[in-house]
This record gives structure tokens, sequence and C-alpha cells, in this order.
């Protein structure tokens, strides 16, 4: 990055009030805003220009969609189907964890537990948890049980596996500085092997969170009425049964977007803040 | 300077107390049953408030007396015996990049159960015993070398252990942080009174610091050789038992091979 900020050129420097800024501090939002819109901005752009080249095809131009986004919005089907859907996200995110988070420790520390349940969690990540939707439907009917579970079975696995491979690739030196500090097998794991395999857990959150709604959005457009709430995956199911391609494509768009602002929001700020407590952050690196 | 091999330390002050702080009684290890005598017959007693250097060729075993002493390993024959027990301090400072610098100072008190408003004024009187004062809140991958390796240092005080284990702590920094840190750990030795057994391969470094030089041989490991170093110490003098210690080593390794 560039430090023209601080930089005087040689024939200016009496007349031209000297203004030290700290390098980039203030201008590094600004632009960095910028860039985080500028795909959007590509994409929007290049929807427009499809709709005016191929008129009359089965496309609907932005604002068509951001009319059908506030009318959506305005009826209030929209806000009750985003917070049904996030409410289930999150609830079931943070159930993934707890659960997960246990079954990794037992892992990689009891040996007949990683023989008999290893491989089994490693395969799980490679089945679609929508295939889970079947069986859960037949299971539970058309509650939030069967939601819950599919999302479970599709997040639980890659939390295990990021925290297991964290906790497996944790330097064999900090673990003898433990035993020589005192740490018990309990101590260990709290003080020194946890907080080594944290960058590989958060890595295996975030995984564990798009597979949840992933799973989620599965879940919520092939299981839909019963006592199940509409979700967004529902609202988007809708929209294709009433031939209404701008709700479908607002449901989408929704779905997009709240992973993205929970990538932006949540887990870039934490791999960074993990990252340059620990002097990893590779824009420090000069 | 003298550097005769029967006489005790001279100074009573240090030999307060009769038990040693450390006691090696013909011990010895392999590492598995059928294996090669890594140590034989090893025989060694160090008083309290000691600082003894103990140097040899890669494969004398030095690695592995120092894992004895700090209760990694378990002799396969003999006794060991460490007052209260020992702290060990590694080549590489090994400190942990998820806390400050206080923070891995206090991980050692807080392992030993002190509790949280004591460690972190212990933590603060450390560091500034190893010159960090005012550096606790630094990020490890802030510092230096050579301050982590006084972190290091910080840490293993904090174990409040009276034998301080060194397995060539300095082997891995520039010479001038080395001489720096030579200067340090006299005087953390001196103002502190632990015991203090330090282990390298550099000759120098040994007479330099050491009050005690041991001279380890492999195939079997065992101590062959023992100088003291007492009183005043002159460079002459120093340079002298540098030579006649690296002589001896050599001639220790030519028989080995």
């Amino acid at each position: 990055m560039p430090s023209d900020a601080t930089t005087l050129a040689p024939g200016r420097a009496s007349t031209a009030p000297l203004v030290v800024r700290p390098a980039g501090r203030d201008a590094r939002p600004v632009r960095h805003g910028a860039a985080v819109l500028l795909g959007p901005v590509a994409l929007l752009a290049a929807w427009q220009l499809v709709v005016w080249l191929a008129p009359g095809a089965a496309v609907v131009s932005p604002s068509d969609v951001a009319r059908a986004a506030a009318g959506a919005w305005a009826r209030g089907d929209l806000p009750s189907a985003l917070t049904t859907s996030l409410g289930r996200g999150v609830v079931g995110f943070a159930l993934a964890v707890v659960i997960g988070t246990p079954l990794a420790i037992a892992v990689a520390h009891v040996r007949w537990f990683r023989t008999a349940f290893g491989p089994l969690l490693k395969g799980l990540v490679v089945l679609p948890s929508v295939a889970w939707v079947p069986a859960a439907v037949l299971w539970f009917g058309l509650t939030d049980a069967t939601v819950y579970f599919v999302v479970l079975m599709g997040s639980v696995p890659s939390v295990v596996n990021g925290l297991v491979a964290g906790m497996a690739q944790v330097p064999p030196l900090y673990r003898r500085v433990g035993t020589v500090l005192g740490a018990g097998p309990l101590a260990m794991t709290r003080h020194v092997v946890l907080p080594a395999a944290l960058p590989a857990y958060v890595a295996g959150l975030r995984q564990g969170w798009a597979f949840s709604w992933r799973s989620l959005m599965g879940a919520e457009l092939i299981a839909g009425g019963g006592r199940l709430g509409v979700g967004l995956g529902a609202l988007l199911q809708e929209g294709r049964a009433l031939g209404d391609l701008a709700t479908v494509l607002v449901a989408m768009l929704l779905i997009l977007t709240v992973g993205v602002l929970a990538e932006l929001f949540a887990f870039a700020p934490l791999e960074g803040r993990l990252a340059r407590r620990r002097g990893l952050d590779p824009r420090a690196a000069r | 300077m003298t550097t005769t091999a029967a006489t005790l330390p001279d100074d009573p002050a240090r030999l307060r107390t009769t038990t040693p702080a450390v006691r090696l009684r013909q011990v010895g290890k392999r590492y598995t049953a059928d294996g090669p005598d890594v140590l034989r017959e090893v025989d060694l007693t160090i008083e309290p408030g000691e600082l003894v250097c103990v140097v040899g060729a890669s494969g004398s075993g030095k690695s592995t007396l120092l894992a004895l002493l700090a209760g990694l390993e378990q002799p396969t024959s003999g006794s060991v015996e460490v007052a209260c027990g020992a702290a060990l301090m590694f080549q590489e400072p090994a400190l942990f990049p998820w806390l400050s610098a206080r923070g891995n100072v206090e991980l050692a008190m807080r392992l030993s159960g002190v509790g949280r408003h004591e460690r972190h004024e212990r933590a603060e009187e450390l560091l500034r015993l190893v010159h960090l004062g005012g550096w606790g809140d630094s990020a490890v991958h802030e510092l230096s070398g050579g301050m982590r390796q006084r972190v290091a240092l910080a840490r293993a005080l904090a174990q409040e252990r009276d034998v301080l284990l060194m397995d060539e702590p300095f082997a891995a920094l520039d010479a001038a942080t080395r001489d720096l840190l030579h200067d340090e750990l006299e005087r953390v030795w001196l103002s502190t009174g632990r015991t203090v057994v330090l282990i390298t391969h550099d000759v120098g470094e040994a007479v330099r610091l050491g009050r005690r030089v041991l001279l380890m041989a492999g195939r079997p490991g065992r101590v062959v050789g023992e100088w003291r170093i007492e009183g005043p110490r002159s460079e002459a003098a120093a340079v002298g038992l540098t030579a006649v210690i690296t002589d001896r080593l050599r001639e220790e390794h030519h028989r080995a091979v």
C-alpha cells in the first residue's frame, strides 16, 4: 500500500502546510468500502445489460425485482420470511457448535472414538444435507425438528473437522511447554490445544455456518406447509409455483445477502483479529 | 581462576543447606529395551545455587540428561532426585502467540494455581527483572528473538522452582544478543539464587557462564570431565580453559566416531 499521505514533494515543503496523516488510516475504510460495492454494482450492470439486449425473454429487470421486494416488504412477507430463516439458521448453527465442539475434542483425544467415528464424520461432509430431507420428513413430519435435523447434519461435520484438523496441527513443542509448565490433560486442552487450534476452528465455523445456511434453504425449499413457518426457501418455492420470477430472484438475492453480510461482519473481522494478534496478517508483512 | 576438579565452591553462603538440589545416582537410560545406552552410570550432585554448564557433542546424552531432570523422561536404572522440581527453558522461546508477553508469564503461574491479582503483579515484576518492563502487553510477534527468549526466561522463573534447566537457550540468537543475555542470566542467577543447569554445545559460553563445567561424551553417554571455575575470571584464563575443554571435546569426539 503506497503511503502517499506522508510524502512531500521536494520544492513544496515550504509552501504547503505540513499535513502528516497516519499512513492510510483514514483513506483505507473508504477505499475498502468502494471496492466491496464494486462486485455487486458490476453484477447489477451486467444484469441490466441482459435485460436491454434480450427484451421479452424470461428475464425481469432489476427495477422489477426491486418493486417486488418493496411490495413483499410492505406486505410483511419478506421480513417474516427473513426472521424465520435467520432465527433457524442462527439457532441451528449455535446448536451445531455446541454439539460439534465436544465431539471434535473427543475425536482428537479418545482413540477408540476417533477410530469409530472419525471416518464417518469426514464422510458426512460429502453427503449433501438435502439428502436427509425425505428421511427427516418421515421421522419428524413437517415440523421445525425436520429443519434443525437437516441443518445439524449439514453443519456439525464441518465444525468437527475444522477443530480436529486444527488440533492435529498444534506444534508438538507447544504441548511439551504445557507439560513442563505443569498442565494436566484438562488444562492442556483448555490453555494450549484449543487456543492453538483456534484459527482452524474459526475456518471450520465459517464452513459450518455456510453449510447450516445452505442446508436450511434446501430443507425449506423441499419441505413446506404443515406446521412449518414460511422461510426464505419456502418463499422461493412459492415464487416458482406462481411463476413469479421477480419473487424468486428477491428470495435468492436475500439468501445471498445474508451470506455476504455474515462473512463481512462476523467471520472476516474475527479471522482478521486472530491473525493480527498472532502476527499472521499478510497485510502487515513487508 | 582455578581449574581443579576436586575443590568445593568457595562461597559458603551457597552451601547453607546440605540437601543437594540435584542428585543422580548410577543413572542409566535407554529409549528401547535393546537399544544403546544413551546414558550409563551417571553420578552427579549439584548443590543449591550452583550454575553448572554441560557441554558435549551431539549424541552425548546431554539433552536426555536434561529431560530426566525435567521429569519428561524416566531413568532406566539408578535414581534421579530433583529438590522441589525443575523449570525448563528450550532452545526456542516457544511462547504462545495467542497470549501477550505478560500472558505467557502469567500462564505458568495460572497452571500452578496462583490467583489472578497476584499473577499480574508477579508477572510485571519478572518482566522488569529481565528488562522488559513496559512490554507486558506486546504481542509475541512484536518482540525480537532476544526479547522473546527473555520472556521465556521470565516464564521459567514464574514457575517458582528451585532448579532452572536450560537447553541451549541462546543457540538461536545472534552473537551480540547472546552476549547481552549472558549478562542477564548471570544477573538473574545472582539475584534469585536459583540452581541453574545449562546445556550448550558452545564451550566458550560454558566457560563464560558456568561455575562448574561438565563435559559429556557419547556411546555410552557419560560425564568424562569436570572443571570448577572460582573467583574473578580473567579473559586470558577463560580463553585458556576454553582451549583445554575444546581439545578434550575433540578427543572424545574422535574416540566416539
